[in-house]
């Protein structure tokens, strides 16, 4: 064969290509399973209102549209903006079951990356290609923590998108026009570029769970899970048991939040959240929307680039991550 | 020419077995070698090596390159089929081509293409789909593709019906080797390759106990046919190996004198199979 018949190869190329491979390989949970929930999720409201349409007829109560247009008509600027926040929030909020599933995804995931190919040997073939580990490993890190959570946030615009939709056609059915109140096309991008600001933060605030997760992955002869799971939460019994014996100094409630809950939990989207503003929310007043706004504010996430929990974090997950494409190069042989 | 892997003193333990012990050869370009074991005696160990697998004491050289710390860039010029049914099942054929086209700079699409178009491969299919001898289609097809110069074969058509293993290896004489490109094969089905391999390297308990060209081996073997009167005669040159048939006896001398052989009984040019036999007996007792 001819010299000239070769390809050009560059880095970034080969990367995408294995990002993408990821991708064909959980389509099914990056993908489709954001969507699905997104379409439940709406299947229900839509069943929810028609269920209530059909029993507040049944008993001869009907909805006045004009009363609700009344009601708008006569809210003020600011009125309006505190109804516009929590449109937001409710809408941010509403993606949780979403973000649970991204969180269960994403975990097992990790758990397989560097596990499943050895198990059923097709390592061998990754490996024989010209492919380091380092961009193998990487590539999963990009998976896992920027495509799968993209498709997330694509899951929850369709959500979002559904779900005014839903409520524009039932208040039309009323005789009421929402348009003009819901949708605000600059909320709904700001929220959309709020959610993509997400995506990276909460990347690197689940590195230690990455790490962890790979690192577990990539050494385990089997059973990556007990591995992961179980070896942090008998350390957390063990330290506990020590605590109430009073042998041990170190507080197990610590232990708990912040090395088992970093470890194994940080795939949590949005989990870096302040739980001392949680706490704040009590004293919200009457904004609780605007309260629940600000933990996601910009100046929220700028907080974290200062925080240590947050910053140790980003280290040692990328001391795991360099640990497990260590162990990638090693362990050829060992398949389960 | 620079030999295309150079072995000197290569050494390898698990625990208490020795897979290499103190193995040393070298593998020339433009050759075909069977790299020929009883099982357990170091052949996947010493390809492993080869390819950067796994780690071992010792000095390789495979294309110039260590393989220890250049195996990406060695992987540009070395292929290899592990094994048969290591492609992930999920993939999809389609998918494979443009994963192979888009990471590998030696790779081409057309001659992938040309050549998964003779079978009955489609391109939607995953590997799951396919059977066991078409996954080795597959594998070989990307394989070929790439203008690799070492090609490393590890029992490739291993559980594959006849008709598979014919057409795998002559897919592979016929349309991929020339003399740039060199390949490396470990099977047990020696006797359906023997008349392809240019060279032999036989491996028992760790150790290269045979490392000579078919041409070497065909100067050096000879069995001879001899009737029970001679048979006396026959083990007074010290066989490596000695077998019943028909009454008579088989005997394989190493570096006799032919003529003198001759002066026994009927000689024949043994066979990979038997030459294997007698260099390996007592392997498993």
């Amino acid at each position: 064969m001819s010299q000239n018949s070769m390809n050009t190869i560059t880095p970034t190329g080969k990367f995408a290509w294995q990002v993408r491979r990821e991708f064909w390989e959980h389509r099914g949970g990056f993908l489709w399973t954001p969507l699905i929930i997104a379409c439940v999720m709406l299947a229900f409201v839509a069943m929810g209102l028609i269920t209530a349409e059909l029993t507040a007829r049944q008993h001869g109560f009907t909805m006045n549209g004009i009363q609700i247009d009344q009601l708008t008509s006569h809210l003020d600027a600011a009125q309006m903006a505190k109804f516009q926040g929590s449109m937001d929030v409710g809408l941010i909020t509403m993606g949780f079951p979403i973000r649970i599933a991204l969180f269960v995804v994403v975990f097992f995931y990790a758990l397989g990356a560097l596990y499943n190919d050895r198990a059923d040997r097709s390592v061998l073939f990754w490996k024989s290609l010209p492919l380091s580990d380092t961009q193998s490993v990487l590539a999963k890190v990009a998976a896992g923590l920027i495509v799968a959570p993209a498709f997330a946030v694509l899951g929850m615009i369709v959500l979002q998108l559904g779900f005014l939709l839903i409520m524009t056609l039932f208040a039309a059915f009323h005789g009421v026009n929402v348009v003009p109140y819901i949708w605000s096309p600059t909320h709904l991008i700001a929220m959309w570029v709020k959610l993509a600001v997400l995506i990276p933060v909460n990347a690197l605030w689940a590195l230690p769970t990455m790490g962890w997760l790979l690192l577990c992955s990539a050494y385990a002869r089997s059973k990556p899970f007990l591995w992961a799971v179980m070896l942090p939460v008998v350390a957390g019994v063990i330290i506990t048991w020590m605590q109430l014996m009073q042998s041990f100094s170190l507080r197990s409630g610590w232990f708990w939040q912040h090395i088992i809950g970093r470890l194994l939990l940080s795939l949590v989207p949005e989990s870096w959240i302040n739980l001392d503003s949680l706490r704040a929310l009590e004293h919200a007043g009457d904004d609780p929307a605007g309260a629940i706004g600000n933990l996601f504010s910009f100046g929220a996430i700028a907080d974290q680039f200062t925080s240590p929990n947050f910053l140790i974090g980003v280290a040692v997950g990328a001391a795991m991550i360099a640990a497990a494409i260590w162990l990638r190069r090693k362990r050829v042989e060992a398949y389960a | 020419m620079t030999a295309v892997v150079q072995a000197k003193g290569l050494c390898k333990r698990y625990g208490n077995t020795v897979a290499l012990d103190n193995v040393s050869f070298d593998i020339q370009p433009g050759r075909i070698v069977g790299l020929v074991g009883p099982n357990g005696a170091g052949k996947t160990t010493a390809l492993k090596a080869i390819l950067g697998l796994a780690e071992f004491d010792g000095s390789l050289s495979v294309l110039g390159l260590d393989p220890r710390t250049h195996r990406t860039e060695l992987m540009q010029q070395v292929c290899f089929i592990a094994d048969v049914a290591v492609l992930p099942r999920w993939l999809r054929v389609g998918d494979a081509v443009d994963f192979v086209g888009g990471v590998h700079p030696r790779f081409s699409r057309e001659k992938c293409e040309k050549l998964l178009a003779r079978t009955k491969i489609k391109p939607t299919q995953r590997v799951r789909e396919l059977s066991k001898g078409m996954i080795v289609q597959l594998h070989l097809a990307l394989v070929m593709a790439i203008d690799a110069r070492l090609l490393v074969l590890d029992e490739p058509t291993l559980g594959l019906d006849i008709l598979y293993r014919k057409e795998f290896y002559n897919n592979l004489l016929g349309e991929y080797f020339d003399d740039q490109k060199t390949i490396l094969v470990t099977t047990h089905q020696i006797e359906e390759i023997e008349h392809i391999l240019t060279d032999l390297l036989f491996i028992k308990e760790g150790k290269i106990v045979l490392d000579a060209s078919m041409d070497d081996v065909s100067e050096r073997f000879a069995e001879v046919m001899v009737n029970p009167d001679k048979a006396d005669a026959a083990r007074a040159l010290k066989p490596l190996y000695e077998r019943q048939i028909f009454g008579k006896s088989i005997f394989l001398f190493d570096g006799v004198d032919k003529a003198r052989l001759a002066e026994l009984g009927e000689l024949h040019k043994p066979s990979v199979a038997d030459l294997f036999v007698a260099t390996m007996k007592g392997t498993y007792s």
